[in-house]
């Protein structure tokens, strides 16, 4: 399948090769002869973002919602520069991407040439591999090997940096065949004896826990029903991170919702007080465990990642195990049934027991209103209306973010986009659209901040030109909230700088942008507001008035421990609970 | 196995050690290696590279870092991760022989002119150092051998009229009939 064509249609060949339907992308001198290329075929359709930061965020959202590889076509120079912001997300969060960027002729390179800068330089840090193309005979290789790279292993994204002189040049181009890298071929099967130590662990556990993350939604739907499977042969509790929201079914009883800096008493005080931690492709992130030195100090912590060095990096695993999730949990399932393993039915019962105590206390609780709409039960209403339907979530990031996380609930993997390790503003309205072109019946909801959706707002010119009917649902409190609430807790309520003044009409912007605005302020109104939204057959900024003070609880204050959470009844002064050490700390 | 806890209760306390590196001689590697050590904060003490197998285009890089055992370790599993990165070795945990060359220029003798000059050629015979250039007032040594015998052989001549040292760095090999 060897044929003779240019370098521009190499790309676009290879993309049809692998079984690349979208591309998010924004033209410039450097990738003319690409976007000609695109030009004269049908079987890639190019989806124009309005900034290359959009463009990657879509490819994430698009990527992560459909399992597939996202894939961006840049220019040089701004464009590759703007799409940085994208790139460093998708390798925190590891989303396969690759990103195509074109770049000054190979003889100008060096040379300070218009729209010229180091991509490859400056990619390099922000992305898992990157390539500069100086030969058309590399040309098909590399692009193979970029979206192999970009899928295996710990997914993450790849940039190819392609010169306009290559795009030009004709050269052979092959097919993708059976791409086998000279160095990197990730450990996908974990290691059998310590599987079976770590099932001898688990075994005798009295107060076992499962906490899982990203490994698991990046490892396919297979690992999430076996993640099922095997939490329902245990019994034992599950917690999840962020980033693994819907791995595990919300309404599973033994699901203890999220963990971490706002996630629910039980599912911290589970991780503090369990005696073993079955970590499955989660990678002990600051947001998780607090402070290092009092995380879960009674237990002996399994650690299963794809990625060796997420082991022992932040926590010392006692069983670390590399390897692909579906697999690992596979042969731990298979291997619990061959030796008819058991768990001590009593002690469960009463660490069940204990469990349910805390979750009495219904941490994510909060004094409702009839006056005014309490952010949260915005998101309880958004969930309740939306549940039945085929709903995904995109957020932005702030307090909106850890409301979405804590109060919409996910039964199934890959409906939930957020920009987790990054944290990036302005992620959402992007990804949204991502997400949408990937699932083009289904419902869409970017929930966002009116902070965060300024940031990226210009990707409503996107939305309208490809008709998608993404919902962006604003809780709009008129603040950064998350600046806010942290300004109130550490910096004595100073707000410096984190009030949003001279705001937009945000269902004049809707209109301006040919969609339609729904704005809400009366928590009787809301649920009526909230199905006009959803019934609207176009896209929709919703602009819903929350309460503007409110705090985002519970909350596991900076240096301290999971069984030091600030719940939503605590009365006293929060600034005080946090000591000077703690406010040096993000 | 051990909890967590106790290691982390310890006194930091580092050390050094020597990787070897095998890698895809392709354009950036070196900056790659080099900005994963900058931009997750370890320490380089010494670097060398160099193309060994020209047809295989496989280059050797030798790194002589320091932190503590879990930096350390983290180190060698972020040096494997890299997508070029063939292979990883920490040459510290086996046995093995670690060798640099420096050269070492010795002038300006001074008041004490004779003497200097006759003691830095015994000191140099005695490190087994080859006098590679020499003036009537200046010599340049060569020295090959281990980092510290090199460190002593600058030490000493640093009294005797030390001008300037340019040193290689580290190249390291394990023992044995092995294969890296």
């Amino acid at each position: 399948m060897s044929e003779m064509m240019t370098g521009a249609e190499m790309v676009v060949r290879a993309l049809r090769d692998h079984d690349v339907n979208h591309i998010f992308g924004y033209p410039g001198g450097a990738v003319l002869p690409i976007y000609d290329a695109l030009f004269q075929q049908n079987s890639v359709q190019h989806i124009l973002v309005r900034h290359e930061q959009g463009a990657v965020h879509s490819a994430e959202g698009y990527a992560r919602s459909s399992g597939k590889v996202g894939v961006v076509l840049v220019t040089s120079g701004p464009g590759a520069t703007n799409a940085v912001t994208g790139l460093t997300d998708a390798l925190m969060d590891s989303i396969p991407i690759v990103c195509f960027t074109g770049q000054v002729p190979t003889h100008l390179i060096g040379s300070d040439a218009f729209q010229e800068c180091d991509t490859v330089g400056i990619t390099r840090h922000c992305t898992k591999h990157n390539y500069l193309v100086k030969r058309i005979e590399d040309l098909p290789r590399i692009i193979h090997e970029a979206f192999y790279v970009a899928r295996s292993g710990r997914p993450g994204p790849v940039v190819i940096d392609v010169p306009k002189d290559i795009q030009f040049a004709r050269g052979v181009y092959t097919g993708p065949g059976e791409i086998i890298h000279k160095s990197y071929r990730p450990k996908m099967d974990g290691d059998t004896a310590r599987i079976e130590a770590a099932l001898a662990l688990m075994a005798k556990a009295k107060k076992p826990v499962f906490y899982t993350g990203g490994g698991i939604i990046n490892s396919g739907p297979e690992a999430s029903r076996l993640l099922r499977e095997f939490a329902q042969i245990t019994g034992f509790p599950v917690t999840s991170t962020l980033m693994g929201l819907g791995a595990f079914p919300a309404n599973n009883p033994q699901w203890l919702g999220m963990l971490g800096m706002h996630g629910t008493y039980e599912a911290n005080l589970a991780m503090h007080g369990c005696d073993v931690m079955v970590n499955l492709g989660a990678r002990f992130d600051d947001r998780i465990t607090g402070r290092l030195d009092a995380f879960s100090p009674g237990s002996k912590k399994i650690h299963v990642d794809i990625d060796p060095s997420s082991i022992n990096k932040n926590v010392k695993a006692d069983i670390g195990i590399v390897g692909d999730c579906t697999r690992v949990l596979a042969e731990m399932i298979r291997i619990w049934r061959e030796k008819k393993y058991q768990v001590d039915p009593e002690a469960l019962k009463s660490w069940w027991g204990e469990i349910n105590k805390w979750r009495a206390r219904n941490s994510l609780g909060y004094e409702n209103s009839d006056s005014i709409i309490k952010p949260q039960y915005a998101i309880e209403r958004l969930y309740a209306l939306t549940k039945d339907r085929s709903t995904y979530v995109t957020t932005e990031v702030g307090q909106h973010q850890m409301w979405a996380a804590q109060h919409f609930h996910f039964d199934e993997p890959n409906r939930w986009m957020t920009s987790g390790g990054l944290g990036t503003m302005g992620y959402g309205l992007p990804a949204a659209i991502g997400v949408q072109m990937a699932h083009p019946d289904a419902l869409v909801i970017d929930i966002a901040g009116e902070a965060s959706i300024l940031m990226n707002m210009q990707e409503m010119s996107t939305a309208a030109q490809y008709r998608l009917p993404v919902k962006i649902f604003i809780l709009n409190n008129e603040y950064m909230g998350m600046v806010r609430q942290w300004q109130e807790l550490l910096h004595g309520g100073r707000y410096s700088e984190s009030y949003s003044s001279a705001l937009p009409d945000f269902v004049k912007l809707a209109e301006a942008y040919h969609a339609k605005g729904i704005r809400c302020a009366d928590p009787a109104k809301l649920d009526a507001a909230i199905q006009e939204m959803i019934d609207y057959p176009g896209p929709v900024i919703f602009d819903c008035l929350v309460a503007k003070e409110e705090n985002c609880f519970p909350m596991i204050p900076s240096g301290k421990a999971h069984n030091e959470m600030i719940l939503p009844d605590f009365a006293g002064s929060v600034g005080d609970v946090i000591d000077a050490k703690g406010k040096q700390l993000v | 196995m051990k909890s967590h806890y106790a290691d982390q209760t310890e006194k930091p306390v580092t050390e050094r050690r020597t990787f070897c590196v095998l890698v895809d001689n392709e354009p950036g590697v070196l900056a790659r290696i080099a900005g994963m050590f900058s931009g997750r904060g370890y320490n380089i003490e010494s670097l060398t590279v160099s193309e060994t197998e020209h047809e295989k285009h496989l280059s050797r890089i030798t790194i002589v870092t320091s932190g503590t055992p879990s930096v350390l370790n983290q180190i060698e599993a972020q040096l494997d991760r890299l997508v070029p990165v063939h292979k990883v070795v920490n040459l510290s945990a086996k046995a093995s022989i670690e060798r640099e060359l420096a050269l070492v220029k010795v002038a300006q003798f001074g008041e004490h002119r004779g003497e200097h000059r006759m003691e830095a050629l015994r000191l140099a015979t005695a490190f087994g150092a080859k006098t590679v250039d020499a003036t009537l007032n200046s010599f340049i040594f060569e020295l090959a051998g281990p980092a510290d015998d090199v460190e002593r052989f600058i030490n000493l001549m640093t009294a005797i009229g030390l001008v300037e040292v340019s040193r290689t760095g580290a190249a390291a090999i394990a023992r044995g009939a092995e294969e890296m």
